[in-house]
């Protein structure tokens, strides 16, 4: 069996690959799979961890609260990615691009 | 009784509701049947309770209760109505002289735009007059007390469009409001001294001889400050002379059967409890009569007719708070009883005079209304000798006893009050040789009568002031025929001293007034008969000018309170609480235009301060930095 440890450097960097995508991509579309790529190794996370404990308690249901988590964190960046892309490609019919830096205009 | 005593209040309240509501859908004609009807009804049902009532030495009133006011633990007060000889005896005052007053407003007001107005205050003065007196507890008094003051405040400036009018209603508020203070501070320290408000409790907890002479005076001292307020004595009465400004069937309502009587009643009321304050009565008795020689004195040099009604009216009211000072309260009951009827009935004869004068209130001006208004005319010369005490009319009998007391009681306070009864029926006589002797001056007014709703109601008080006297004939005279003495017995505990005296001695006193009453009518038919004052100097001066009281109060006390309100206006509203709450305005406007800067609207940046805050927060939580 892997040790936990793999799981933990694997979900930490595919972590700071997303906020690092966040922060510095300017297309929408990018910073959206970014915001998946770091709800995902949060999944990683979650599911090795709900691993670790069921094989510690053989027989019994431990870990399954881990793994449930799992399914509505997929079910919420589900309905989180339709509203984000519809907003994108509302965004994208008035701008004709999907640039991040327009996306202030309320400000003004 | 029970059926209907409730209905007696109800009434005029009713009357309030209907006419105020419907001032302008309803004619006039049904604005002044309604409200004249509904009091004429509480009138009826008073005539009842009267016959009814329980009078005599040994009466126990009858109490009437309807609903708590406050249920608690430490104080209980019931709304409910304490029916006794007193009470039912103000009751038919109010009631019955309100009703005349109401009759009389319906020619008075007739060409009024607030006409449905002016009937539903009526009626409201009426219902808070009769709730003053029926009241069974403090409380219920107070209510009627409060009442009273704001119905007296809407009618004294009933016409709100003139300044002076309104600065005369909202002075009369004031001054009264100064001595509500002393009666709800009066009926805190009897909740504490007995934790009651009824006054039958409170009574039979008194004459149990408990408290102490501190409570005792200082209960008493509060309750006169409230009366010298609703009965206008020095120091309060200033407010009095200025309620001209309402309309005069007002100034009968006030002056007569309700607002300054209110005082008197509820001294009489609470009459074990000033028996025990021999301090408190001695100041009443001097308050009251210095109140009557100031303000007759007042009276004799005064041109406008109400005017001279009202100083008049203040100097009789200080005649009875003497009496009350000696504990003849009886008397001063009496005095109040046949002072309603010749006061209502001066003060309509004024209104119907002002009437045909088309609004003239200056004696000056007048004259020779003799045969121009004839019944105007016999029915205010009925009212001058009573009020002046010719006997065998009113004014005789009631102000004969309340002299006596002060006769047994003090000589020189007697002293005073015989020259006040001369210089009332002087002012008296002059105002009616002024009005109706002579040639008319002003030579293009058109004087006519008043049409009948007004002269009929002249003609039932002058019958009234005329006899009224007879309930209370002095054992002088003949034996037991002090009715009213008897009838009250049971609420009030008069002294059996009064008759302490020898006959020879009566006869003299009421012999030596009345020869110096008849003199100086004399005296003001020979001065004013066809004539007026000459400018007046030195001593007249100031009587002329009230012996400056509203100056000096003006000086005293609404000057400097005006002149602390403008430095407060000044340095604490405008330099203080403005400049501060200005202050928190621009402040918070400066701190967002700093921070808003923060706000770039670049993604990258939050995220980036995001993440250092998370970094920085988990930081601090597992390794304690910082």
């Amino acid at each position: 069996m892997i040790p936990i440890s793999y799981y933990l450097f694997l979900a930490l960097t595919l972590f700071t690959l997303g906020m690092v995508g966040v922060m510095i991509r300017r297309n929408i579309i990018i910073m959206l799979m970014c915001v998946e790529l770091m709800l995902n190794s949060v999944n990683l996370l979650l599911v090795a961890f709900s691993k670790m404990h069921h094989a510690k308690n053989p027989g019994t249901d431990a870990g399954i609260d881990g793994q449930m988590m799992v399914l509505f964190i997929m079910v919420v960046a589900a309905a989180e990615v339709a509203v984000g892309l519809s907003i994108m490609i509302l965004f994208y019919r008035k701008q004709y691009n999907v640039d991040v830096r327009n996306l202030n205009r309320l400000k003004h | 009784m029970e059926k209907y005593i409730w209905l007696i209040l109800l009434l005029p309240l009713v009357g309030f509701f209907i006419n105020g509501l419907g001032r302008e859908k309803l004619s006039k004609q049904a604005i002044a049947f309604i409200a004249s009807g509904l009091v004429l009804g509480s009138f009826i049902l008073s005539i009842l309770v009267f016959l009814e009532v329980p009078s005599g030495k040994d009466a126990q009133p009858l109490i009437f209760d309807a609903f708590y006011i406050f249920n608690l633990e430490t104080l209980k007060v019931p709304f409910s109505v304490q029916i006794d000889a007193l009470t039912s005896l103000f009751m038919l005052i109010i009631t019955g002289v309100g009703f005349l007053i109401h009759v009389y407003s319906a020619g008075y007001m007739a060409e009024d735009k607030g006409f449905g107005r002016f009937f539903s205050y009526l009626n409201l003065f009426i219902f808070s007059m009769l709730l003053l007196v029926m009241g069974s507890n403090f409380l219920m008094m107070f209510f009627g007390w409060e009442l009273v003051g704001l119905c007296s405040y809407l009618l004294i400036g009933f016409w709100y469009k003139k300044r002076d009018y309104v600065d005369a209603a909202k002075k009369a508020f004031v001054m009264n409001r100064i001595g509500d203070i002393g009666f709800l501070l009066a009926m805190f320290w009897i909740w504490k001294e007995f934790g009651t408000l009824q006054y039958t409790e409170v009574f039979a907890a008194v004459s149990t001889g408990q408290l102490t002479a501190f409570a005792v005076g200082g209960i008493t001292l509060l309750l006169f400050l409230a009366a010298t307020g609703k009965s206008a004595q020095i120091p309060l009465f200033t407010w009095l002379p200025d309620a001209m400004a309402g309309p005069t069937p007002v100034s009968a309502l006030i002056h007569a059967a309700t607002m300054v009587t209110a005082g008197i009643f509820m001294i009489t009321r609470c009459n074990e409890l000033f028996e025990l304050a021999s301090y408190t009565r001695e100041i009443i008795a001097w308050v009251g009569i210095l109140t009557a020689l100031v303000t007759a004195t007042i009276a004799i040099r005064q041109n406008d007719i109400k005017k001279v009604l009202a100083y008049s009216t203040v100097s009789q009211l200080g005649l009875m708070f003497a009496a009350l000072g000696m504990g003849a309260y009886v008397a001063a009951v009496f005095h109040v009883l046949t002072h309603a009827f010749f006061k209502a009935l001066l003060f309509l004869g004024a209104g119907s005079v002002i009437h045909g004068m088309d609004g003239e209130q200056d004696m000056t001006k007048m004259g020779g209304l003799k045969e121009k208004m004839p019944t105007t005319h016999i029915t205010m010369l009925i009212a001058c000798l009573a009020i002046a005490g010719i006997p065998p009319l009113s004014g005789f009998f009631s102000k004969d006893e309340m002299l006596l007391s002060m006769f047994l009681g003090n000589k020189v306070i007697y002293i005073i009050g015989f020259i006040v009864s001369v210089l009332t029926a002087f002012y008296m006589f002059r105002l009616y040789f002024m009005t109706f002797g002579g040639e008319l001056r002003e030579k293009e007014a058109k004087v006519h009568e008043s049409p009948k709703v007004m002269t009929v109601p002249l003609i039932v008080l002058a019958i009234l002031s005329a006899t009224a006297g007879f309930i209370g004939i002095p054992a002088a005279f003949a034996k037991n025929a002090h009715k009213l003495n008897d009838f009250l017995a049971g609420v009030v505990s008069e002294s059996g001293e009064a008759h302490a005296i020898s006959l020879t001695t009566e006869f003299l006193l009421m012999g030596a007034l009345l020869g110096s009453v008849i003199v100086v009518i004399l005296l003001a038919k020979k001065m004013y008969t066809g004539k007026v004052d000459a400018t007046s100097t030195g001593l007249m001066k100031v009587f002329e000018n009230k012996w400056y009281v509203d100056e000096i109060y003006n000086a005293l006390i609404v000057k400097p309170t005006v002149g602390i309100g403008n430095g407060f206006k000044k340095y604490v509203e405008k330099g203080g609480i403005v400049k501060a709450v200005a202050g928190v305005g621009t402040m918070s406007y400066y701190f967002s235009s700093k921070a808003k800067s923060v706000q770039t609207g670049n993604i990258g940046m939050y995220v980036l301060l995001m993440v250092i805050g998370v970094v920085a927060g988990l930081g601090i939580f597992f390794l304690g930095i910082l």
